[in-house]
């Protein structure tokens, strides 16, 4: 018979046996996260007129304003390979599922305080069924980028057949700096509220509107910044350019996915004690 | 059937009353937990903390149903969120063996707008069931729930009935060897706590481990065989439910204020005392059985000269609901006499027929016909020791049968 010991002791104190743990929890997780996730597609857009074109109307109006930007000579955007229209609705797209992810770990949970304070499930489930809800978003807004990129006269190469994996290292990317953030976010609102806005900077810092500048100061910003190589990458794959910075893309998902490890774990250890302070 | 599945050892949960210290705390645990550091030897109270649960100690065995009782914020639902794994102790153990059914948030994690069909199958996988399960198990939980038209409709909809009934439907589906009940049997019309009581007794004689918390003695009468009631997180006491059902109505009286010790009211000229009360061979008893027979004898004093008038006796109980029995006994000639002149008023009772609690009794002389309230001997406590698992305030001794036509 399944015997549960609960003591103080920390839950990390026994390192060996967590992967288990872990691999158990998320098997656990699976259904619920998939229920999790239809719930929430489905409620999210059942209320609404347009329906899934919310999913597409934030980065179709920045596209626009962009566009408009740059035709007015407002700002001077240096030439690109591709056309503009493209390359700032690709960067756009290809962002917005970034920023999608780092966002979900916190507001997922948040979501879910009513059930966490008073429920017993795997918690991998709420961070699962996020990621399942960027990837269902992201088909959607893929399928509708790679029309707009024909139509704009980028035909895309054989090379597209690897954008899946692309866009999933975006998505795991994202997870990780999300769920970084999300222990301290459940205390305190400040992440959150903070969020949008240092989100918002960053995209600046990133070859989504702008390319890499050409030298100075800022461009050594854009190549320290580790999105830099996520989304030029996933854009030229799609747009079938030889993917520059390919190695710089390699290094960043080695590092995504040895720090998605620890951050799960650490994702993990925390729940009980934040629950103990959503209610308490 | 004698394998404990619960075993709660010193068991302590500290909270904190300030907001901001709180999460300052979260933010201190959380670095002694990812640090590895934390242990029951640093639970220290911090500055603004309190325990919220303080060393609690119980058993509960297959087959065994155990009442959490006592008042509201005396931590029954903190410790259940423990048992729950919701929250880690700050102190001692907790050791739960089998799979744990909780039937606490009835419903949580339905959402609004989706329909009850959709929110059925949210609400079963998160007890665990798989989207097989709950499509083999939908139909019993849509008759269970009585739901079958409205199932298409968005639980927004519903009224909070509904609600519940859909909740406890797709809840009910489980077979937990152990199973956590918080207020639940509060909610819902009659029919619907029939059902619940019925999947309550189906789970106990499958030998399910219980733990119910409620206010209504009702229910932890029907259900428990032992009872553990706490206060301000501290535990009072322990064992069979019948002696911690009583404690704890005993307590409740003091705490509506019943309890102050005998007052005497005086009127013109007549005093009179805190009452004795005796059994019928006159010895002097504080705690009786409901069907013993007792006297309760008044002493009075003359403060002043009286003349023989007419008087009548007010009898009153009251016990924690407020009266319990109150009337004005037939007049009859008191005699009266001389300043100084002493004696006793002597009410018989056959028996208290009180099932059982603290009982205030009250005595009170007034002059006949005219009304006057002479004297008055208010609260004299008196405590009916429980002796059945009946409930209400009457203890009565029903028979029953059957008439075929």
């Amino acid at each position: 018979m399944k015997t549960t010991i609960y003591s103080p002791e920390s839950s990390l104190r026994d390192l060996a046996s967590i992967p288990r743990k872990i691999i158990n929890d998320i098997k656990m997780a699976r259904t619920l996260a998939w229920q999790l996730a239809l719930r929430d597609v489905r409620a999210q857009y059942r209320q609404t007129m347009l329906g899934f074109v919310w999913v597409l109307l934030p980065a179709l109006a920045n596209t626009a304003i962009w566009l408009f930007i740059q035709s007015t000579g407002i700002v001077t955007v240096q030439a690109t390979e591709l056309p503009y229209a493209a390359y700032v609705f690709a960067g756009t797209i290809l962002w917005s599922v970034l920023s999608d992810a780092v966002n979900a770990p916190i507001e997922q949970t948040n979501a879910a305080k009513p059930m966490l304070a008073k429920i017993n499930f795997p918690h991998e489930a709420i961070i699962l069924s996020g990621i399942y809800q960027i990837g269902f978003n992201a088909t959607i807004k893929v399928f509708v980028l790679l029309v707009a990129v024909v139509m704009l006269g980028v035909v895309p190469g054989w090379s597209v057949l690897f954008f899946p994996l692309v866009l999933m290292s975006l998505i795991m990317a994202g997870t990780t700096v999300g769920l970084l953030l999300a222990p301290i976010g459940m205390l305190y609102t400040d992440i959150s509220k903070g969020l949008p806005l240092v989100m918002q900077f960053f995209m600046y810092l990133t070859p989504v509107v702008f390319t890499v500048p050409a030298e100075g100061l800022a461009r050594q910003v854009f190549l320290l910044n580790p999105a830099t190589p996520l989304i030029t990458v996933a854009r030229d794959v799609l747009t079938g350019y030889p993917p520059e910075m390919l190695s710089a893309f390699f290094a960043v998902n080695l590092g995504v996915l040895l720090a998605i490890v620890v951050m799960w774990v650490i994702y993990r250890a925390a729940m009980p004690i934040l629950i103990e302070r959503m209610s308490a | 059937m004698d394998e404990v599945l619960i075993k709660v050892e010193n068991v302590s949960k500290k909270f904190c009353r300030d907001l901001k210290k709180s999460l300052w705390y979260g933010v201190r645990d959380l670095t002694m937990e990812l640090s590895r550091q934390r242990d029951s030897a640093k639970a220290q109270l911090r500055s603004d903390e309190f325990w919220a649960v303080n060393n609690i100690s119980f058993e509960v065995r297959r087959g065994q149903c155990l009442g959490l009782i006592g008042p509201n914020g005396s931590g029954k639902t903190t410790l259940l969120r423990m048992l729950n794994g919701l929250i880690k102790p700050d102190t001692g153990r907790i050791t739960m063996r089998g799979r744990v059914g909780a039937l606490i948030a009835l419903g949580a994690g339905f959402n609004p707008v989706l329909t009850g069909r959709e929110n059925v199958y949210v609400a079963g996988a998160v007890l665990g069931l798989t989207t097989e399960e709950i499509d083999r198990k939908y139909e019993d939980i849509v008759a269970f729930a009585e739901l079958a038209e409205f199932m298409a409709t968005p639980v927004q909809n519903y009224s909070s009935g509904m609600h519940v009934r859909l909740g406890f439907a797709v809840a009910a589906q489980m077979e937990p060897d152990i199973l956590l009940l918080d207020e639940i049997l509060a909610v819902g019309d009659a029919r619907f706590q029939i059902k619940c009581i019925n999947v309550i007794r189906r789970l106990q004689h499958n030998g399910a481990a219980i733990i119910i918390v409620s206010h209504n003695m009702v229910n932890i009468m029907r259900f428990c065989d032992i009872g553990v009631y706490i206060r301000n997180g501290e535990l009072l006491q322990s064992g069979g439910i019948l002696n911690v059902s009583s404690k704890y109505r005993e307590d409740i009286e003091v705490a509506s204020g019943h309890h102050t010790p005998s007052g005497v009211h005086s009127g013109s000229g007549l005093v009179v005392g805190a009452a004795r009360i005796t059994d019928d061979e006159g010895k002097q008893v504080s705690r009786i059985h409901p069907t013993q027979p007792i006297r309760i004898h008044v002493p009075y004093e003359l403060e002043a000269d009286m003349a023989q008038r007419q008087v009548a006796i007010g009898f009153g109980i009251i016990d924690y609901d407020g009266m319990f029995y109150q009337s004005e006994l037939e007049p009859q000639v008191f005699r009266g006499g001389q300043k100084g002149d002493s004696g006793h008023f002597i009410i018989e009772l056959d028996q208290m027929l009180a099932a059982s609690g603290s009982l205030l009794i009250g005595v009170s002389v007034w002059s006949h016909p005219d009304g006057e309230l002479l004297a008055w001997s208010r609260e004299n406590r008196l405590t009916i020791q429980q002796v059945s698992k009946n409930n209400g305030r009457v203890e009565l001794s029903p028979r029953w049968s059957v008439d075929y036509r």
